[in-house]
């Protein structure tokens, strides 16, 4: 159904405007505004490379010399072995492998997911400060529609104390759902004993209070668990600090594990991004009065819900989220409207 | 307070000093009525009252504001008290035959009530072979002889059994057996069987050797302890269930398990005695119920009166709770609505006086305290300053307003006044007067407004220790409610005989669940209050002096705003009546807002200088302008997912719970009254069955463990919708240099709505002009824990709270700081967050659930006064957490303070039911009938501080070991799970170390007072019984207790001055 076609276009190199307004002007140009495509260019080595942000695309733009060929697939039909590099060079005809994406390959090669799904969803940190015992594990849930999908449970685990064994309660992961975030790290399994919650201890507290406090604590959860299988514990002397344990993460969404040095308690606040809508009606994250670090999500990660069309008393701030919305009023300026069938995807600039 | 807030917690000294002299926490007072009274006790001489609980608790109340509470170690069943006259000691017997020995004490000029003794008698024969007459079977009553000094204790096996009442030891040879009585009994009344339990023991006013016994199968006994000889027997053949001694002694009555009672002459004619002089069965001649208790009081004028219980026709009336009072031919049936426990009356105890005189009698009910005067013509009730039935209808909701103008608390009181009608004459008062209140007037007065489910609002005094009810408000009266018609055929069909009469106000059966009271609101300045219900009803109301007749403007709000897919399944809206209706002098409804759909108000706030109502439920919020009666806006906060919240209340489980409960209270009427000792062997039964339930719980749990699943609140999770707090400011909305009205919403999930108002000026208290109020959304925040907010507070810009409406204008309050850098604190179940005005940007924060593992379940901002400086005060934010802690923040800082553990996390009726005080104070329900009062403040305390005139010599050293001894006194109240053993327990019931059983550790520092103080005191008492004056006492106590009193009183004054502080 997606015949190749190519247009071609002028942009004004000075003023690329946004991203997603360059988005809304393919889509306006080839005439599918409702299909969802990725896009991607060659850069001045040849390689095809996704433009999927502001950054990406004004790197695109810059480069044009003076020509920029961008390259548009159906996001269903995509085929992201296509991005990476020497992907235009090596292979001689770029289209044969853009087209046919069942072709097979005859060795793999190196794979770039497409940028914005790069989002760490877990990591193992403090291993140089946690006894081999222990793992801490951090799980990344903002943004992600997966479940954190783990359950836990009352229990008594055997600790050593100065009097000989004890047995002592503890509080231990009961079950995990399949395909959920919790389970794809496969950094966590059914009975490993939860130490702590995001640096506190959770000894001496019940499970209601150990539920609540990690569900509190559930879009940025560090659990220390004591594993219940010790045999895949990092052993220190024979690793270096950025090995880590294995994924089992198929999904599309790609996966990165990292160690970060270090534990501070202190920066767990990627959960503050309470919004807040003014009066103009554009929703905004609610800035700290006290400067911080941290790193800020994109917009449209947040779901918010804002309705209010539906509400009578509310004077005239109609809102609308979507993010291809603004699409053609920028300085593109749009080509004549007879185009060419033509054999190929390659819009010339 | 500010300058705090960079410091690392603990590790100022200062901050630590200045912390211990703004926070306390204690447990002060219990307010209500104790829940299962099982026994009475009343002392004539001190005019003090006793109420054992089934819980173990005992609380002794004189006059307003006297209150002592003690508990035993252990949750047994008080089933008999008996106050040693006039020596502020008590004797409890429980359920598991354990005698306890109580005093009042005192120490810092302040009485207290504790346990000086105990005792356990020997067990059963039978188990360690058979130990002869010392084992005593299990006690079924006690009397006191000698004015205290023995206790007679009659058992289930028929024996009496002699007890030393300071020592707590059994008199061994003084025994008297069942055998010894049949001596004096003709054979054919004796034909071999036995005489049954005794079931009554009754002493001699004038002459302490005679003792009248009371044996089940109805043989009474006149026993005299000298000669050790029965003086008089007489033969009864019912089965005997009371007994009295007429004041001369020449006559006695009887009451039997048919429902008969009989006169017998105690002088005249033989002995044994086989027929009664006379003998009638009040309510026959069909079957009746037993008389469970009987008293014979006479009067100067020559009759007298016969007061009893039960003995109710069986089959017509064998579920009423009554109690007769006959007096020569008037005879009215007090018609209750719940189980009698107990009664006396209140008359003359003095030896030399020929007549009783009865001045009043009071009944313990179940669920209240009626006190009938029985000098006044009619026999009115006499209003109890205290013990208020607090449950006579369910309370679904309180308020606190503290502060309240001396004009609105007497227009209050004079409404209520006009309610109940006092009897002008002055001998109705309240009879109990027992011992002098202490503490100091209380400086401020504080309004306690607990909402019921019979739609009722009721106002109460919480000044003081004693909290009275004021005022009763209903707003059924507005509706049509579908009880009324069945309640005038009940009536109709009630005949003239027995002569019944409704008396006292528990009522627990509502007639309309939708009439239930959700929220309250009061503005003290103006008289204006808002009461929100279940159906969704929003009444503004109006105090008036006067009663007046008018319509009541009815408006409805549309929550759901014409969302697609919503069918409320839940209750109808309440049919408000049409027409003017009469309203009595007091609060008047003024405006009913109906929401649609009508399901529970969730939130209500009311702003009287603006004449605004803000209201939510499951569905949205409104704003309505009650000067105008118009709505001025309605928002959806519903998601579209969320079919719950259309569900509306679980009405159908309730109905059902009303109606079990009802049928319950029938079959337990309609039983064979049958005999107590049969009673008790079930109530055993179920307790062993509920102890082995108990114990086989934990293995369960570990058995199959629950689990608990981990995911973050999704927008979509049901009930996201409820608004839970709504809040109106005079602040920085939209920017920096203009402040005005604005109102707040906050949700289940996390979303804060701030809409800024536009408010036509009022010129000159003149009526609002033709221009409407508008409401313009001005911010909208989303928490991104999503968790529900619970409160909303704007901060001005000093950190401090806006005052209350009127309040800074009234030269009340501070002005607030209009200057700019205002703050909006957001109360979350699960964080605290101050965000910068009018630009929202996070200025402090904590996050509580993520370090404590608790959630919020109340929260308020309360004003700390120190008790080291006069004039020194700090706002904070006090918080109550589904664990039943106290958490204490400060604000602007929102830095953890201190925190307490305050209710069992299991008590969720009483976490759902605490309310902050303004100044640090709060109240929890710890049963349906009594809140727990409690201070988180150090200086503003509210806690009985009486004395009492006690008239017996004690050892000086040992009172001073009891001090050691029970150090929390303050704590001792009924709160199950809260019991504190103040002493070591050691549990083995050997009777040969019973007493010592009692004693703490070191055994060896206990012993000698204990032994030097048995035999003391029981010399000088009886020798000096009756000689003994108030005067000498004083002079006994000595003046250190004259100092200690002036001390404690500074301490009063300065609680008090620190009400005054804002």
């Amino acid at each position: 159904p997606f015949g190749a076609e190519f247009r071609r276009f002028s942009l004004e190199r000075s003023k690329p405007g946004k991203f997603e307004e360059f988005y809304g002007l393919l889509q306006h140009v080839h005439k599918i505004p409702n299909v969802d495509v990725l896009v991607g260019y060659a850069d001045i080595h040849g390689d095809l490379l996704p433009i999927n942000n502001d950054d990406n695309y004004h790197k695109a733009v810059s480069t044009a010399n003076p020509l920029l060929r961008i390259f548009i697939q159906k996001k269903e039909e995509a085929d992201y072995s296509a991005f990476g590099t020497d992907t235009l060079i090596k292979k001689k005809n770029v289209l044969t492998n853009v087209l046919r994406p069942d072709n097979h390959r005859k060795k793999p090669h190196i794979v770039i997911s497409m940028p914005q799904d790069f989002r760490p969803v877990s990591s193992i940190i403090d291993v140089d400060i946690l006894p081999e015992t222990h793992r801490r594990v951090r799980l990344y849930k903002y943004g992600t529609e997966k479940p954190l999908g783990f359950y836990i449970r009352d229990g008594s685990s055997v600790r050593v104390t100065p009097h000989g064994l004890e047995k002592v309660p503890g509080i231990f992961i009961s079950r995990l759902v399949p395909g959920g975030l919790a389970q794809s790290t496969g950094l966590l399994a059914v009975n490993d004993e939860v130490l702590e919650v995001n640096g506190i201890e959770v000894s001496g507290k019940s499970l209601d209070q150990v539920t609540d406090m990690m569900i509190a604590n559930s879009r940025n959860l560090i659990i220390t668990v004591r594993p219940a299988n010790q045999r895949n514990n990092v052993v220190r002397n024979s690793r270096t600090s950025g090995s880590s344990s294995q994924s089992t993460d198929n999904s599309l969404l790609g996966c990165v594990q990292q160690v970060e040095p270090s534990f501070e308690p202190e920066d767990e606040d990627s959960d503050e991004d309470d919004i807040v809508i003014e009066d103009n009606g554009m929703p905004q994250q609610i800035p700290k009065a006290v400067p911080n670090t941290e790193s800020l999500e994109s917009l449209t990660q947040i779901e918010l819900h804002f309705e209010s069309g539906q509400n009578g008393f509310i004077p005239s701030n109609e809102v609308s989220l979507a993010p291809v919305a603004s699409g053609t009023n920028t300085e593109t300026h749009a080509p004549d409207q007879k185009l060419l069938e033509e054999d190929g995807t390659i819009i010339t600039l | 307070m500010m300058k705090f807030r960079f410091r690392r917690q603990g590790a100022d000294p200062q901050r630590e000093k200045l912390k211990q002299e703004l926070f306390a926490f204690n447990k002060t007072v219990e307010h209500g009525f104790p829940n299962q009274p099982s026994a009475l006790a009343f002392d004539p001489e001190l005019r003090i009252m006793a109420i054992g609980t089934r819980s173990g608790a005992v609380k002794i109340y004189g006059a307003p504001g006297v209150e002592f509470t003690g508990l035993h170690r252990d949750t047994a069943t008080v089933t008999q008290m008996h106050f040693l006259p006039g020596q502020g000691r008590l004797l409890t017997l429980l359920d598991d035959s354990s005698l306890h020995l109580w005093e009042i004490t005192h120490h810092n000029g302040c009485a207290h009530l504790e346990e000086a003794l105990s005792f356990q008698p020997p067990s059963r024969p039978g188990f360690d072979g058979a130990s002869g007459p010392l084992s005593l079977a299990r006690v079924t009553v006690v009397l006191l002889v000698a004015a205290g000094d023995m206790a007679a204790l009659g058992t289930e096996g028929g024996s009496v059994f002699f007890l030393d009442v300071p020592t707590l030891t059994l008199l061994e040879g003084r025994t008297l057996l069942p055998d010894e009585v049949l001596r004096s009994v003709p054979d054919d009344y004796r034909c071999g069987k036995a005489l049954g339990p005794v079931e009554s023991l009754q002493g001699h006013l004038r002459d302490p050797t005679k003792i009248l016994i009371g044996y089940s199968r109805g043989l009474l006994v006149i026993w005299n302890q000298v000669a050790q000889c029965a003086d008089r027997v007489f033969l009864g053949n019912q089965q005997l269930e009371s007994l009295c001694w007429e004041r001369s002694g020449s006559m006695l009555v009887s009451s039997h398990s048919d429902g008969s009672y009989a006169v017998w002459s105690a002088d005249a004619g033989d002995s044994p005695m086989t027929q009664p002089t006379v003998a009638t069965t009040p309510y026959g001649p069909f079957p009746c119920k037993a008389i469970n208790k009987i008293l014979w009081r006479n009067c100067e004028s020559g009759d007298h009166f016969i007061i009893f219980s039960g003995g109710m026709p069986r089959a017509s009336y064998g579920d009423r709770h009554c109690v007769s009072v006959l007096r020569a031919e008037t005879l009215v049936t007090l018609d209750f609505t719940s189980r009698i426990i107990d009664f006396f009356t209140v008359h003359s105890t003095r030896p030399e006086d020929e007549f009783d005189e009865p001045q009043a009698l009071a009944v313990l009910l179940e669920e209240e305290l009626v006190v009938l005067d029985l000098q006044t013509p009619g026999w009115p009730a006499v209003p109890a300053p205290y013990l208020a039935p607090l449950h006579s209808s369910a309370i679904t909701c309180s308020a606190h307003v503290a502060n309240v103008p001396a004009k609105l608390w007497a227009r209050i009181v004079s409404a209520g006044e006009q309610q109940s009608p006092q009897p002008a004459s002055s001998s109705s008062s309240w009879p109990i007067t027992g011992g002098r209140n202490l503490a100091q007037e209380p400086s401020q007065r504080g309004l306690l407004l607990t909402g019921h489910e019979d739609g009722t609002v009721r106002f109460w005094d919480a000044s003081g220790v004693a909290l009275r009810p004021l005022y009763k408000l209903s707003t059924a009266g507005l509706f049509q409610t579908d009880c009324e018609h069945a309640d005038s055929l009940a009536q109709a069909a009630e005949d003239d005989w027995p002569p019944f009469r409704k008396v006292g106000c528990f009522d627990p059966y509502s007639d309309d669940p939708r009439l239930g009271v959700q929220k309250v609101a009061l503005c003290k300045y103006t008289a204006q209050m808002v009461v929100a219900g279940t159906a969704g009803q929003v009444l503004v109301l109006e105090l008036s002096d006067v009663p007046s007749e008018q319509a009541v403007s009815v408006a409805s709000v549309d929550l759901l705003q014409d969302r697609e897919g919503f069918t409320w399944k839940g209750h109808e809206r309440l049919s408000p009546r049409t027409g003017p209706l009469p309203w009595p002098a007091g609060f008047q409804p003024r405006v009913l807002v109906q929401c649609l759909p009508p399901a529970a108000v969730t939130a209500v706030t009311l702003h009287a200088e603006w004449s605004l109502v803000a209201f939510g439920t499951s569905h949205g919020f409104g704003l309505f302008d009650y000067q105008r009666r118009s709505p001025v806006l309605a928002r959806c906060t519903l998601h579209p997912n969320d079919s719950l919240a259309m569900e509306g209340p679980l009405s159908r489980v309730k109905s059902l719970k009303k109606s079990l409960r009802q049928s319950f209270r029938r079959i337990r009427k309609s039983r064979v009254s049958g005999k107590k000792r049969a009673a008790n062997a079930t109530s055993k039964l179920q307790e062993a069955n509920a102890q082995l339930a108990e114990q086989a719980c934990p293995h369960d749990v570990e058995m199959t463990p629950v689990q608990r699943r981990i995911e973050p609140r999704s927008a979509d999770d049901s009930l996201s919708g409820v608004v839970r707090c709504l809040y109106f400011a005079d602040t920085f909305l939209r920017d920096a240099a203009h402040h005005g009205p604005t109102m707040w919403a906050g949700t289940n999930s996390g979303s804060v709505f701030a809409y800024a108002l536009e408010v036509p000026a009022a010129a000159g208290g003149e009526k609002r002009p033709e221009r409407a109020v508008e409401a313009v959304l001005g911010k909208e925040v989303q928490l991104m824990h999503r968790a529900p907010v619970v409160a909303i507070a704007v901060l001005d810009g000093r950190g401090r709270p806006l005052p209350e409406p009127y309040e800074a204008s009234r030269d009340l309050a501070q002005a607030p700081d209009m200057q700019g850098g205002h703050a909006v604190l957001i109360a979350s179940e699960e964080q605290f967050k101050v965000f910068t005005l009018p630009k929202v940007s996070a200025k402090t924060k904590f996050k509580l659930t993520a370090h404590e593992g608790c959630r919020v379940r109340k929260v308020a901002l309360a004003t700390f006064a120190s008790v080291a400086c006069e004039d020194y005060a700090e706002t904070c934010l006090a918080c109550l957490t589904n664990l039943g802690d106290v958490h204490v923040f400060s604000v602007p800082g929102l830095r953890p303070q201190v925190h307490y553990s305050c209710i069992r996390k299991e008590d969720i009726s009483g976490i759902a039911s605490c309310v902050f005080t303004r100044h640090g104070q709060g109240f929890y329900l710890i049963s349906p009938s009594e809140f727990e009062r409690f201070s988180l403040s150090a200086r503003n305390i509210t806690e009985p501080l009486c004395s009492l005139d006690i008239s017996w010599p004690r050892d000086s050293t040992r009172t001073s070991h009891r001090l050691r001894e029970s150090p929390k006194l303050s704590q001792a109240n009924g709160t199950p799970g809260i019991v504190l053993a103040s002493r070591s327990r050691d549990g083995s019931p050997d009777p040969g170390h019973s007493k010592e059983a009692d004693t703490p550790e070191p055994p060896e520092a206990m012993l000698s007072p204990m032994s030097i103080d048995s035999a003391t005191s029981a010399d000088t008492t009886l020798d000096t019984t009756g000689d003994v004056t108030v005067e000498d006492v004083k002079d006994f106590l000595g003046s250190s207790e004259e100092s200690e009193n002036l001390r404690n009183l500074a301490e009063d004054e300065a609680r008090a001055c620190a009400i005054l502080i804002k």
